[in-house]
């Protein structure tokens, strides 16, 4: 890697250990096997889609906080 | 083909009478001189987190992909959800990746990421292969986003005989190339407001109204054969249908933002901070197309495939024909009316940026480079008025004159090859480590064996990937860009020890504000 960390204006030249929280998404959506039920459902939704659906809501949120704690 | 729905017909109409005005007035929004490349093709990159929203939204949520994802859902069933996950893992993509690029090409006034490239790496023939790659990929999804247009025109009752018949589109078309050719990305982004608005509304009402008819979700997915509820459990020795969906889900998702049309939406922001709340804010229409997919087992549970009045339409537009049919199956003609001109509109957006983003990249990666090397500012920005119009023209010939199976075909094609270009944009936003040389022939190793397997899987996108006993069904794009990848790592210290040159035009404090 030839990109010196500077960090001359703080955090966004350099890695963040809060980018780690993004894992958490990939893991959840690539783990096909640990969603691919019907129960439990949620007003009659296969856990299926109500669960992925959840996780667009939860990876927006994680999103938000590693904006907000990486942000200068 | 059932009568023409001239409620539906009027009102669509009419909102597609007002975008057109819209488009032609966005010119003198946020005024610049669209003499200037950047100004007509990046709309000066003045663009705020409210505006890139829509416009990114409006881009990457296309006419087809309303159409085509429902209609996966309602032939194939849970496979078709993969655009959910696909969704939830751009959007770190997004955030990690993007706003480097933006604050790269801003620096350097790079418009496309050709531009970034031949900055980045020094080297023409592979700021080549990426804007071929670019144009190529983007060409048949213009053409497919007429395909949306042609379902919709088409439910309404409009047709022909012969090119009397493609008369609608064909006037379509020429609006679209009129304003864009005015207005440069203005249009688009104005417009783009006025689409997502209409598919929102569209999107909510048929998720709330279609489940009340039907007396619930439960109901619905009771009718649901249950081969299409969920993914097939994988047999011994393979990853199955479980591999295909992971697969094409981390795939699509590192393809999306390097076609030459997100990364248009994306340079247009006015800032890096306005693509990184992008990044939290988007998931808005993630969710909006998890919805979108459901509608394809309320096309199911309605049985509107063996409803008389709509053989017509499956016959001729197959599965597309799920959505509009639902649409007017449930709701009322001035509602349909809303809806189809969603998708009518929907289909313009993304076909006027795509068709901007190939321009910039031909007028500034091929005509620039090779043909004519100094061309006044007002020269360069015509070139590229002149080559959008030549884009879209191109893909209205193809969807009227070519069998549209062949436009699929090549759209799938299309996500193998620009994944490719993963390495050299994606990862050379972070890097400059990999040779030059040795991105290029991993670029082409990865477009050439990927088209074969593409062709040796029966022309589709799925290749099962045979090791030791194991079989790993998987997304060809992905597996050949790992393959890409690894070819870039082992040759660049071959062609280093041969003494390469490295060309570096950026600084790595270029890469962050």
């Amino acid at each position: 890697m030839d990109q010196p960390n500077t960090g001359r204006h703080g955090t966004r030249s350099t890695w963040s250990w809060w980018y780690l929280l993004f894992v958490i998404q990939f893991v959840a959506s690539l783990w096909v096997s640990s969603y691919n039920r019907v129960d439990p459902t949620w007003i009659g939704i296969p856990f299926f889609y109500w669960y992925q659906m959840l996780w667009v809501i939860i990876g927006a949120i994680l999103t938000a906080i590693v904006y907000f704690a990486t942000d200068e | 083909m059932q009568e023409v729905n001239w409620i539906a017909l009027i009102i669509f109409i009419l909102l597609f009478a007002f975008i057109t005005v819209l488009g032609f007035i966005a010119a003198h929004w946020r005024k610049g001189d669209l003499d200037l490349l950047h100004e007509w093709g990046l709309g000066g990159r003045r663009f705020g987190t409210v505006i890139t929203w829509f416009l990114i939204g409006g881009d990457l949520y296309t006419a087809y992909t309303f159409i085509a994802v429902p209609a996966l859902a309602f032939g194939a069933g849970a496979i078709a959800f993969f655009a959910v996950p696909y969704t939830i893992m751009i959007y770190p993509i997004l955030f990690l990746v993007f706003p480097r690029l933006w604050h790269v090409c801003h620096k350097h006034q790079y418009i496309t990421a050709a531009d970034f490239v031949r900055g980045r790496f020094g080297n023409r023939w592979l700021a080549l292969a990426v804007t071929i790659t670019g144009i190529v990929a983007t060409m048949p999804y213009i053409a497919l986003q007429l395909v949306g247009l042609q379902v919709v025109i088409g439910a309404m009752g409009v047709s022909g005989s012969g090119y009397a018949g493609d008369l609608p589109l064909v006037i379509a078309f020429i609006i679209l190339a009129a304003f864009t050719y005015t207005s440069g990305l203005r249009a688009p982004a104005s417009i783009a407001i006025v689409k997502d608005i209409l598919i929102y509304i569209t999107a909510f009402a048929v998720v709330i109204v279609v489940p009340i008819q039907l007396g619930g979700f439960g109901n619905i997915f009771a009718k649901v054969p249950p081969a299409k509820l969920l993914l097939a459990v994988p047999g011994p020795n393979t990853t199955g249908a479980y591999g295909v969906y992971a697969t094409l889900a981390l795939g699509s998702a590192l393809a999306l933002f390097l076609y030459p049309h997100s990364i248009t939406g994306i340079l247009a922001a006015s800032s890096g901070h306005a693509v990184r709340r992008n990044a939290a804010l988007l998931p808005g229409y993630s969710f909006m197309l998890g919805l979108l997919a459901l509608v394809g087992f309320f096309a199911i549970a309605t049985g509107v495939g063996g409803l008389p009045e709509f053989v017509d339409g499956f016959k001729q537009f197959g599965n597309n024909f799920a959505v509009p049919a639902l649409f007017l199956h449930t709701f009322p003609s001035w509602f349909v009316g809303i809806a189809f001109a969603a998708i009518g509109i929907g289909a313009l957006v993304p076909a006027a940026i795509m068709s901007i983003a190939a321009a910039n990249l031909y007028t500034r990666n091929i005509h620039r480079e090779f043909i004519n090397r100094n061309p006044t500012d007002k020269q360069e920005s015509q070139m590229a008025k002149w080559v959008s119009l030549i884009v879209k023209f191109g893909a209205l010939a193809f969807i009227l004159f070519v069998p549209q199976q062949y436009a699929i075909y090549l759209q799938l094609l299309g996500g193998i090859w620009i994944i490719q270009t993963v390495p050299s944009v994606m990862l050379g936003t972070y890097t400059r480590w990999f040779n030059d040389w040795a991105l290029l022939i991993g670029w082409a190793v990865g477009i050439v064996l990927g088209t074969w397997m593409f062709v040796a899987a029966n022309l589709t996108p799925n290749f099962p990937l045979a090791i030791g006993g194991y079989t790993f069904p998987g997304y060809t794009a992905l597996y050949t860009v790992i393959l890409n990848l690894v070819i870039t790592i082992v040759l660049t210290p071959v062609f280093n020890a041969m003494g390469a040159k490295r060309l570096d035009a950026t600084v790595a404090a270029d890469y962050y504000a």
